[in-house]
This record gives C-alpha cells, sequence and structure tokens, in this order.
C-alpha cells in the first residue's frame, strides 16, 4: 500500500462525510447508527494502523512511507512518519475508539457529535504526519473549529466564555507561526520539512529597532514557532485557557485535548524548533527550562487547592506537561526519549483520568470534589482503576508515568542542576494533590445521602479502561518498545542538533577573530 | 483601424447596447412585467460573455490609441465581476419579487454599472479611468434608493451620492494634476515621466489625490465612512452587489493605475496602500465586534477583507497583484455565499438582519447552518478552507516585498476579526432556543448559491480550482 498514509489520515473524514450525506432523521434508530458507525470507523483506522506500525523500520532515521504530490503555489502535499511521529499517530487512532465509546450516552445532537469527532481525529493524525510546513499549519489550525464546536455545543454551563477563549488564544498564538512560516519559505524556497530540516537559517546578530537579537532570524523565528506551541502545550504563564476548556468540554472532548491535542505543541518543538532553529533555541533554553520549572511547582499548587475535579486534573496537566518541555530543551537523548515518553504515556493516563471523573459525572452531574466521598464502598472496581491513575499520574514506578519523569530528570540533571533540583520537588507536590483528592473522593465513610444509590462501573465503562490499564502498566514495566522505536530518530536528532549549534560556535568565534 | 479597435471592445458595447435597447423595449411595452425575464437575460448574458472572453481572449490588445488596455489582467477581472455581477442578480430575483422590489430598470442599471467595470479594469488612461468610473457609480447610486418608499433606502442612496460625487472630485483633481506635469493622460506616456527619485511634487501630489479617489471605491480607511450606512439602508440584493463586483473592479482599477501608470514609482505608493491596508484591517476588525445588523458587520468585514486585498497590491511586485487577484475572487465567492444566506433570512415573510435572530438556527436548519459556518471560518481564514489561501498569499507578497511588519499586523487583525465571526457561529450553534424563529423557506437559488459557495471553500482546498495560473498570468502582463 503506498498511500497507507493518507487512508488512515482520511478515513474517520471519510466516514463523517458519510453520516452528513446519508444519515437522516433524529430519532434513536439514526443516533444508535451514527455512533456504530463512528466507533466502527475510528476502530478500522486503529487496525489499519496497525500496518504503519508493522512497517515502519526504528533503524531507519529518515522519514518512512512518504507519499508527495504537487499542491498549490509550490506547497506539496507530502506525508510521512519518523521515529518521532510515528507513536503519536498510534496514540491517536488507539484513543480515538474509546473516546466514541465513551460517549455513548450523548443524547443531545449525535450525529453532529460523531461527525465532529471524527474530523477531529483526521485533523490530528495529519498533524502528526504531514511532511510540509503549510500542510502541518493547515491540520494544526483546522483542529481549532471542531474543538471549538465540542466544547461550545456540548459543554457545560460555561462553555460559550470557555470556547471562545479556546479558540481565541490558540489562533493568536499560532497566526504568528504563519508569518514565521512565509518568512521560512522567502528564505530557504521550500516548504518541504525535509529540506527546512538541513537548510541553515541565519544566525547572526542584528538589530532591531534597537534591540540586539542574539541569533538572528532564528531567535525570531523559534519565537514565532515558540509563541504557537507553547500556547498549544500549554506552558506557563499562557496555560490559562486550558483549564477552561477542560472543564466546559464534555468527557470525550477533555480526553481528546488532553490525551493527544496537548501533545502537538511538544510534537512541534521536536519536529520545528530543535531541527531547524537550533541556535535561537540555544539562546532561548534557559528561558524555556525555568519557565518549565515554574509550571512544574506552580501549577502543581494550583491544582492542590482545586474544587472542582476536572479542573484540578487540568493543571496536573499543564505540570506534566512541563517535564516535557523540560526534557525536550535538555537537548539530550535522556531529556528527549523521556519527554516523547512522557507524552505518550500522558496520553493514556490524563485521558484515564478525565474517564473516571465522566463516570461519576454521569452518574452525579456534578465534578465538585466536596459532593464526593467514601465511593469505594460502592464502587469497589472505579476505586481500584481510580487508583491505579492517580499512582500512574504521581509517577509511581511499575507505571509509565514513572519512566517519563525520571527520564526527563535525568536529562536535565546533566544540563542544569538547579532546574531538576526544582523540578524533583513537583514529583512530591504531585503526590500530594493527587493522593489527597483520591482521598476525599474514594476514601472514607459514605455518609452523603446522595451517593447512597450510586452503582459501579458498567461493563462497557470496564472495557473502555480496559487498554489503558493494560497499556500503562505494560510501559510501566517494560518501556523498551517505546523506546527502541523512538531511540534512533532522537539520536539523530540530538547529535544533529548538537553539531548545529558547534557550527555556529565556530563561525561565531572565526568571525571574532577577524 | 476603427474597425479593429471596435472589435477589441465588443463585448463592452454589446452589453450596453443590450442595456438600452431592453431600456427602451421595457418603457414602450409591459415595463415591470418583464422584470423577472430581463433579470434572467441580463445574468444568461453577463455569463455568456465571461465564457466568451475567457475563452476567446488572447494577448494584449490595445485599442483607441492605448485608451482602452485589453489584456490578461483586464480579462481575470473581468471574468470575476461577470459571474458574481451574474450570481447576485440572480440571487435578487426571488427576494425582490416576494417583496414588489422588482423593477425592470434593476437588472439593466446593474448591466450599465457592470459596463462601466469592464471599462475601469481596461482603462489605459485617465479619461477612460473616469468614464468607466463615473458609469459605475451612477448606476450604483439609482440602484442604492431603489426602494423609494423607504427612508433608510433613499438615505443610503444619497449619502452614497453625495460622498462619492466628492471622491469623484478628489480623483478629478489628482488626474488633471497628473496630467499638468505629465503632458499626458495616457498610462503609458505618464509612466515615462513618473520615475521614482525624479518624481516631481505636482505629480506626487496627483498620485495621492488619485490615490484617495480609488481608496473611497474600495473602502479603504479612512475613506470608508460611506460603507455601514450604504450597507445597510440599501435593499439585501443591492448591498450583496456592492461587496462583490464593484469591489473587484475598484481592485483591479487600483492595480491598473499603480502599476501601469506609477510602476516605475513603486516605493513612494507602496507605504501609502500598506498604511491603507493596515488601517482598514484593524477598523474593520475592530468596529465590527460591536455589531448587531449582519449588513453592517458584513460592511465593516468587507472594510477588512480589502485591507487584506491591499497588502498585496502594497507589495508592489507581481506576485503581490496574483495575490490580489486570487484574495478578491476568493473573497467574492465567499460574500456570494454568504449574501445568498442573508437574503434568506426572513421572519413572517419579511426581512430580517438583527444576528440575534440566528439563535438557535443550527437545530432548524441544520443544513445551511452548517453552510454559513463553512463560509464564516473561511471568512475568518481559518485553514483549511479557501479563505486562509487567500490570505496565505497576500501575507507572502507582503512578506516578500520586505513588509514584515505589515504582515504581522495583518494576522493580528485576523485574531481580532475572528471574534465576530464567531460570534454569528455563537448564535447558530450555541445559542437559547427562541419561539420567534426565522422562517424555513428560502428559494432553491439561494440554497444552491449557498452550498456552491460553501462546498467550493471546503473542495477548493486541492488546487483553487486552477485560479492560481489565470491569476499569476493575469498578473504577469500588468507588472513587468
Amino acid at each position: 500500500m503506498d498511500n497507507l498514509l493518507s487512508i488512515v489520515t482520511f478515513l474517520p473524514a471519510l466516514a463523517a462525510l458519510i453520516l452528513l450525506v446519508f444519515l437522516r432523521g433524529d430519532d434513536e434508530a439514526a443516533n444508535r447508527n451514527a455512533k456504530w458507525l463512528a466507533l466502527i470507523a475510528t476502530s478500522a483506522t486503529f487496525l489499519i494502523s496497525l500496518f504503519i506500525l508493522a512497517q515502519f523500520d526504528p533503524e531507519n532515521t529518515g522519514f518512512q512511507m512518504v507519499e508527495q504530490g504537487e499542491w498549490l503555489l509550490g506547497l506539496q502535499y507530502k506525508m510521512g512518519v519518523d521515529g518521532i511521529s510515528v507513536l503519536f499517530v498510534m496514540l491517536t487512532t488507539f484513543m480515538m475508539p474509546l473516546v466514541i465509546a465513551a460517549s455513548w450516552d450523548v443524547s443531545h445532537r449525535v450525529k453532529e457529535y460523531m461527525i465532529a469527532f471524527l474530523i477531529l481525529e483526521t485533523l490530528m493524525l495529519g498533524v502528526f504526519m504531514a511532511l510540509d510546513l503549510v500542510l502541518f499549519y493547515l491540520f494544526f489550525e483546522a483542529g481549532l473549529i471542531p474543538m471549538f464546536l465540542i466544547i461550545g455545543i456540548w459543554g457545560g454551563k460555561n462553555r460559550i466564555y470557555a470556547s471562545f477563549k479556546f479558540f481565541l488564544y490558540t489562533f493568536l498564538g499560532s497566526v504568528l507561526m504563519l508569518v514565521a512560516m512565509v518568512a521560512m519559505f522567502a528564505d530557504a524556497g521550500t516548504t518541504d520539512i525535509e529540506q527546512l530540516m538541513v537548510h541553515q537559517f541565519g544566525s547572526e546578530t542584528f538589530s532591531l529597532l534597537g534591540v540586539q537579537i542574539v541569533g538572528g532570524l532564528q531567535t525570531m523565528l523559534f519565537l514565532a514557532f515558540f509563541a504557537s506551541f507553547a500556547v498549544k502545550m500549554p506552558m506557563w504563564p499562557v496555560h490559562t485557557w486550558l483549564p477552561d476548556a477542560h472543564v466546559q468540554a464534555p468527557t470525550a472532548g477533555s480526553v481528546v485535548l488532553a490525551a493527544i491535542l496537548l501533545k502537538m505543541g511538544g510534537y512541534g518543538f521536536l519536529r520545528f524548533s530543535l531541527p531547524m532553529f537550533p541556535v535561537g533555541a540555544d539562546v532561548l533554553t534557559p528561558l524555556v527550562l525555568w519557565m518549565s520549572a515554574i509550571a512544574i511547582v506552580y501549577t502543581s499548587l494550583v491544582a492542590l487547592v482545586q474544587e472542582d475535579m476536572k479542573k484540578l486534573i487540568a493543571y496536573s496537566s499543564v505540570a506534566h506537561m512541563g517535564y516535557v518541555t523540560m526534557g525536550i530543551f535538555a537537548g539530550n537523548q535522556q531529556g528527549i526519549d523521556g519527554a516523547i515518553f512522557q507524552m505518550i504515556s500522558h496520553g493514556f493516563i490524563s485521558g484515564a483520568l478525565f474517564l473516571c471523573v465522566g463516570v461519576i459525572y454521569d452518574r452525579m452531574h456534578t465534578r465538585d470534589i466536596d459532593a464526593y466521598g467514601g465511593l469505594v464502598n460502592r464502587m469497589p472496581a472505579y476505586a481500584l482503576i481510580f487508583m491505579l491513575f492517580t499512582m500512574a499520574n504521581v509517577g509511581l514506578p511499575g507505571t509509565s508515568g514513572f519512566i517519563g519523569e525520571f527520564l526527563t530528570l535525568m536529562g536535565i540533571f546533566q544540563v542544569n542542576t538547579w532546574i531538576a533540583a526544582v523540578a524533583t520537588s513537583g514529583v512530591i507536590l504531585s503526590a500530594a494533590y493527587a493522593l489527597w483528592l483520591y482521598r476525599r473522593v474514594v476514601m472514607g465513610d459514605l455518609i452523603k445521602e446522595s451517593l447512597k444509590t450510586i452503582t459501579d462501573m458498567t461493563r462497557r465503562e470496564r472495557a473502555i479502561f480496559a487498554p489503558l490499564v493494560i497499556a500503562t502498566i505494560l510501559f510501566g514495566v517494560y518501556p523498551a518498545p517505546i523506546l527502541d522505536t523512538i531511540g534512533p530518530s532522537v539520536e539523530a536528532l540530538v547529535s544533529n542538533y548538537q553539531t548545529a549549534l558547534a557550527a555556529a560556535e565556530t563561525a561565531t568565534q572565526v568571525a571574532a577573530n577577524q | 483601424m476603427l474597425s479593429a479597435d471596435l472589435g477589441i471592445i465588443l463585448p463592452e458595447i454589446i452589453l450596453a447596447i443590450y442595456a438600452m435597447l431592453a431600456l427602451l423595449g421595457a418603457v414602450y411595452t409591459v415595463k415591470d412585467g418583464a422584470a423577472s425575464l430581463l433579470v434572467w437575460v441580463t445574468s444568461g448574458l453577463f455569463l455568456a460573455i465571461a465564457v466568451w472572453i475567457g475563452l476567446t481572449g488572447a494577448g494584449t490588445n490595445v485599442a483607441f490609441n492605448g485608451m482602452f488596455v485589453d489584456d490578461g489582467f483586464a480579462r481575470f477581472a473581468k471574468i470575476v465581476i461577470l459571474v458574481s455581477a451574474a450570481a447576485v442578480l440572480l440571487m435578487s430575483e426571488a427576494y425582490m419579487t416576494r417583496r414588489g422590489l422588482l423593477r425592470f430598470e434593476y437588472p439593466l442599471l446593474i448591466a450599465l454599472a457592470v459596463v462601466g467595470m469592464m471599462m475601469m479594469v481596461s482603462a489605459g488612461d485617465l479619461m477612460a479611468l473616469y468614464m468607466g468610473l463615473e458609469l459605475q457609480s451612477l448606476a450604483l447610486y439609482v440602484v442604492a434608493s431603489l426602494r423609494r418608499d423607504s427612508l433608510k433606502s433613499t438615505e443610503a442612496g444619497l449619502k452614497y451620492f453625495v460622498l462619492g460625487a466628492l471622491s469623484s472630485g478628489l480623483l478629478l483633481y489628482g488626474a488633471s494634476l497628473v496630467y499638468g506635469y505629465s503632458g499626458t493622460t495616457l498610462f503609458s506616456g505618464i509612466i515615462q515621466t513618473a520615475v521614482h527619485g525624479d518624481l516631481s511634487l505636482g505629480l506626487l501630489f496627483g498620485l495621492v489625490f488619485l490615490i484617495s479617489g480609488l481608496a473611497f471605491k474600495v473602502s479603504a480607511v479612512p475613506f470608508h465612512m460611506w460603507t455601514p450606512d450604504v450597507y445597510e439602508g440599501s435593499p439585501t440584493p443591492v448591498t450583496a452587489f456592492f461587496a462583490t463586483a464593484p469591489k473587484v473592479a475598484a481592485m483591479g482599477l487600483f492595480a491598473r493605475v499603480m502599476h501601469d501608470a506609477f510602476g516605475a514609482a513603486v516605493s513612494d505608493w507602496s507605504q501609502v496602500i500598506a498604511l491603507l491596508s493596515v488601517l482598514s484591517m484593524f477598523l474593520g476588525a475592530i468596529a465590527a465586534i460591536g455589531q448587531t445588523d449582519i449588513k453592517r458587520l458584513m460592511a465593516f468585514s468587507s472594510i477588512a477583507h480589502m485591507g487584506y486585498a491591499l497588502m498585496g497590491l502594497a507589495a508592489g511586485t507581481a506576485f503581490g497583484v496574483q495575490a490580489m487577484l486570487i484574495y478578491m475572487a476568493i473573497y467574492v465567492t465567499m460574500n456570494v455565499g454568504t449574501f445568498a444566506f442573508i437574503l434568506s433570512m426572513s421572519r413572517d415573510g419579511q426581512p430580517v438582519s438583527n444576528i440575534a435572530s440566528l439563535n438557535m438556527y443550527s437545530k432548524r436548519e441544520p443544513g445551511k447552518a452548517l453552510a454559513m459556518l463553512v463560509l464564516l471560518f473561511s471568512l475568518a481564514g481559518v485553514p483549511p478552507l479557501v479563505g486562509f489561501f487567500g490570505k496565505l498569499y497576500v501575507l507572502r507578497a507582503a512578506y516578500e516585498a520586505g513588509l514584515a511588519w505589515l504582515a504581522i499586523a495583518g494576522v493580528i487583525a485576523s485574531v481580532i476579526g475572528a471574534f465576530y465571526y464567531l460570534r454569528i457561529v455563537f448564535y447558530m450553534y450555541f445559542g437559547q432556543e427562541r419561539d420567534d424563529a426565522l422562517d424555513k423557506s428560502g428559494s432553491p437559488v439561494l440554497w444552491g448559491m449557498l452550498m456552491a459557495s460553501s462546498v467550493i471553500m471546503v473542495v477548493g482546498v486541492v488546487n483553487l480550482f486552477g485560479i492560481e495560473g489565470a491569476a499569476a498570468a493575469a498578473a504577469a502582463t500588468l507588472v513587468n
């Protein structure tokens, strides 16, 4: 199959088109058909995407399964995967059937709901596979439309505010990236990501409006991309859209947001910022590292005082993404390995945690922590699963959360001990807020009258959690499949990065000696 | 010689003769009874001429000693003008008939306006420029006040006329200065004298006045004041017309004057246009936020869009002109669809233009709401819709011409602008259901236009229907 990647990418969109054109009516049967079609389409996408994994050769550090075609304006339709992106593709196809299954009880405008999620899946897959700047931007930005609608139509009470904030915040971040892309196009004459990775963007210091820009064009381009990815990630202090979006989004929307959409920022850093603007990245690394360290500590503290479960998990996501940026900008093998691992594992864990909130929200229609307590008495299975993911969130050895955090901390320790020290305190804080949440919701006696009739998880709910439980424990005990897949590509990335830095260093010295 | 000249302007002659004969014929026979027929015939004629120009036009032909230029650029603009005018005319028919507004003069005035626009984009001389511009404007002043019994409509017509006359005065004054200092009204003569670094003060003054007059026609800030009132007051089909074909014609004329007559002094006017552009983008984006009337909102939206089109022009390169042409073609397509939607907004048969009346529209008419959603995101410039590519072209043109600041300002304005498009989405999809919902009906023509335009916005991402190459060829004939 020559165009396997395109098939995987556009299969969900095709299903959405079928729903849009052929499914009529708003009755029970139509809704059921919409759900089943969406579930079948996403499952089929996952199964077909297994072929990508099977064909993928980890030892080859270049792009594989590349498809290429002419497009407008000298742009290209070019798709491909390498060790860095292939696992994000798998994460997306793996999570989507679970997301659809978790939305089985949606009763409000089901057809549109399923269409939105299917389109979203196509766009997310496109982001991870696109090998053309503008094609990447296209997928990256287009994802805002379905997510805006998902939050706005199926969201909670304050959904309007959250959806507008989400859209405008991320839109503002990424339009600057668009200008940077135009600048790169003008400078390099191509938008092909493969060629841009070997193109040398100017790094001579110049002055702009009287300010000396160290690293020159590269720093400017880095900042423009950073504006976009930092918002998407989200990094402190531009993270404030995330708690709002998470709290207001429906459960499935939160899961997609936490498990996949947030990873686009980290992926962007690895795909663009480090390989294309090494000098710019090097100039701004201290800033990014300190922002990450602050994010880890500050948002963990904020998470401690939350009264809304989703908000608490949202803040914990920001903290965990802090480890990711820290690992990426450590710029060494352990750091970046850990960052990618952390992103994949956070995909399972945060997704599962939002699903856990969804389970009790569906029963009680509240996310207030105070409304719960002693759930273990009536929901033993739920208590067990929630405990597993709470522990994974804390980073307990034996779960996948541990490997990622440990590797990023190891990476950063070699670069900057102070930041490592600050970040490590975040591990303790995360234990504090996560365990305290668990104690307040699950432990203790069941005294609240409203909870007396609550029922344990249904078979459907258990089935949704099963793959996530397996993945979390499997990769916690045996992380080799992931690390072996990403290893060679990360190694190539790191060595290119260090070579580029060394070359720039020599060039500066030569210029200084003359 | 004369017959060769007439051959070159044959499309314009046919259209003009048709308009006059039809006018006489209708006056002496059935009067308004023929109005519907005339609408169909006129738009059929527009389309036929568009096809004719598209298929047979070749090379650069000059008529009347350079007063009239028929080149690739003119043909591209003419086709866009003719097709959009035909589309708008077809959309107006059902709306105007239902409200007793349809008079036989309407299609004929539009036909005369279109002749004027075709003259504008082909002008090779200051006199031809003025002739085309006035023919277009006079016809438009009349259609703006087509609804004689409505205070707002007559006010719109009068405002448009007074301010339009003022701008024509500015333009004429500029033209006379340019003539005085260059000794010729021919663009090909002016370009010999108007050379950068050697530009006399009088020519510079003339240039600025010319730009002011033209900026009025494209409603660029600070010459935009008439736009919201005229858009709001005119009958909706007329507003739809104002927002499409005349804008293309004015932009085409703008590009032609700047490149054909002042092409040797690009750096003297590119900063002026860049300023017009940035002001238009920001005013259009910010002022639209508070609007409650969708027609006024579209007026500000069109001001902002003109700002982006001017960004391409400000680049002063062939690629800039190409970007501007593509932007205008996309803009017109989006506006035809959007106005098809606005025309179908009614309650108990009465036209409604209040945005709040769209509350939960998606529940009642999911298909139309979805099409409008696509158009709104396209207007906002969100990928993967075609509106984004228009922005991409002009951004690239501006950046490559060294106007990086303009590109950055443009994208920031587009984020502000996104807010008000989202607000319409908010009413349609997130609102509360109300009793006084809009009528479900709508003519099949409107439905077809809306759907076609939104499908184009999605499918166009594949290759923009090949207009890239056509626009590049058109731009190459203008700038060399």
